[in-house]
């Protein structure tokens, strides 16, 4: 039951390979760091891992994922600016709500206001956009979640705020966690295992 | 101190802007289209019938446009053949543009051999001119009103369905659209609830450019001689019944038609140029 990439390679048109014949796993409820320097292929990574890309080679096999993929995917990905990550054209409500309906419980561990699900992306800070990217993609079903710099650009209190809730859902509903950054102490603060890249 | 004063009004107020020449073209369009769909009900079809006794007259109180060589007002017949024209000109707009819609969503969003078919067709339809293929369908359908209507239908999407194609293959990979799919919306959902609100704007656009160029293919169609009975007042067969009589010196058999398909067309044509202006976010509103 665990998100594996078996021998996986990638690279962008003819250029020269990202990384070739890689292997990663992600066990439930673990948290991995995946440190590399700009520029080394861990957001690439990540995207194979979440299936936005098929690997060039080798294969990426999550347990409940449908061949053709469709449905909700149990691998789920933050990204690293969230204003792209939200149509501009839908209010909070409407986008938090896409692929299941988070509880209050939920919104208040992030600090999600209820007068922000009025507004819209345009009308949020990037860290409130992100708390919601964030709410979105801790479905029911979600069983891995992919964070690529999903913190980089809020404050440090912030930061631990978030972290805290995260850490805990993950740990109380077994999600796999894939930190993607290059901050070495926040990865070394709450990641069980850390993978140096490129 | 009184000259600073009148350069901001000509900078600020006085100034028209691409919102206000839009806004000014809106109107002008809708007031000529109220005009004409008020003047062809209020006129009836009492001017359109022989009257051999008036005939040839030129233009006067009585009958402000002339009357032709049955003595039929010329005034009625150029009226209901730009109502004529400007029906089949929006039908056939309307379909287009729906079309073309639907066309280049399905292209974006329904994978790859999907796209190439539709991609395929819309270079088909692009390489055979306008005109050869609306009268190749015109005469496919039968002729008429109808085969007209459905051939302008038929011919005037590709053009927009490449734009629309364009823009929605842009969105698919917008990082929310991607994100979207991963919460587990289809490609339906996708299309209808992500996609589309992006492409409305284009598509209002889409159509208002269609629109002049489906009106000037009615009146060539028809000019040509294709489709319609020669008794309906159509300003295409208005134009070319005209032609016999020019060099008799009846100048306004042809000059009034001619001027209200002008007007229609180049009304419609402006609209449409400055509203995309208005929504092309590359344009400064100036």
């Amino acid at each position: 039951m665990r998100l594996e990439g078996k021998g996986i390679g990638w690279r962008y048109g003819n250029g020269p390979w990202l990384f070739s014949d890689y292997d990663i796993a992600i066990q439930p409820g673990e948290s991995v760091g995946l440190i590399g320097p700009s520029g080394s292929g861990k957001t690439s990574l990540g995207r194979l891992l979440a299936g936005y890309e098929k690997p060039l080679t080798g294969e990426v096999s999550v347990p409940g994922r449908s061949p053709n993929h469709t449905g909700y995917d149990p691998v789920q990905m933050i990204f690293q600016h969230p204003e792209r990550a939200v149509n501009p054209r839908w209010s909070m409500a409407r986008t938090l709500t896409e692929g299941w309906s988070p509880d209050a419980p939920l919104l208040d561990a992030l600090g999600i206001k209820d007068d922000w699900l009025r507004r819209y992306p345009n009308e949020l800070s990037g860290g409130e956009l992100q708390r919601c990217c964030i709410a979105r993609a801790l479905g029911p079903n979600t069983k891995f979640l992919i964070a690529d710099e999903m913190t980089t650009m809020l404050d440090a209190v912030t930061q631990a705020q978030i972290w805290h809730t995260v850490l805990e859902i993950a740990s109380k509903r077994q999600i796999g966690l894939l930190v993607i950054s290059h901050d070495h102490l926040l990865v070394n603060r709450i990641c069980s295992r850390i993978i140096p890249f490129g | 101190m009184k000259q600073a004063s009148s350069v901001v009004t000509l900078n600020g107020a006085n100034r028209w802007n691409e919102r206000r020449r839009t806004f000014a073209s809106t109107i002008l369009a809708a007031i000529f289209l109220a005009g004409i769909a008020a003047c062809s009900w209020l006129l009836g079809s009492s001017g359109l019938s022989v009257q051999l006794e008036n005939r040839n007259l030129a233009p006067s109180m009585t009958h402000l446009f002339g009357t032709d060589w049955l003595g039929r007002d010329m005034l009625s017949r150029t009226v209901k053949g730009l109502a004529l024209s400007i029906k089949v000109g929006l039908l056939g707009a309307a379909c287009s543009v729906v079309i073309a819609a639907t066309m280049g969503l399905m292209a974006a969003t329904l994978g790859r051999t999907v796209d190439r078919m539709i991609s395929w067709l819309i270079d088909v339809c692009m390489s055979v001119p306008h005109l050869v293929m609306l009268i190749l369908i015109a005469f496919v359908c039968g002729g008429g009103l109808k085969g007209i209507a459905i051939g302008i239908m038929l011919t005037h999407w590709p053009s927009l369905a490449r734009i629309i194609r364009a823009e929605a293959m842009q969105l698919m990979a917008a990082e929310y659209v991607l994100v979207a799919r991963k919460l587990g919306s289809s490609r339906l959902k996708v299309a209808i609830r992500h996609l589309a609100p992006h492409l409305l704007p284009q598509l209002l656009v889409g159509f208002l450019v269609l629109f002049p160029h489906a009106v000037l293919h009615e009146a060539a169609i028809t000019f040509l001689g294709l489709g319609m009975s020669p008794h309906q007042p159509a300003i295409g067969i208005i134009l070319s019944e005209s032609m016999r009589y020019l060099s008799t010196g009846m100048w306004w058999l042809a000059v009034f038609p001619g001027l209200g398909l002008l007007l229609t067309v180049r009304a419609f044509d402006k609209l449409g140029n400055h509203l995309r202006q208005l929504v092309d976010p590359r344009h400064t509103h100036l």
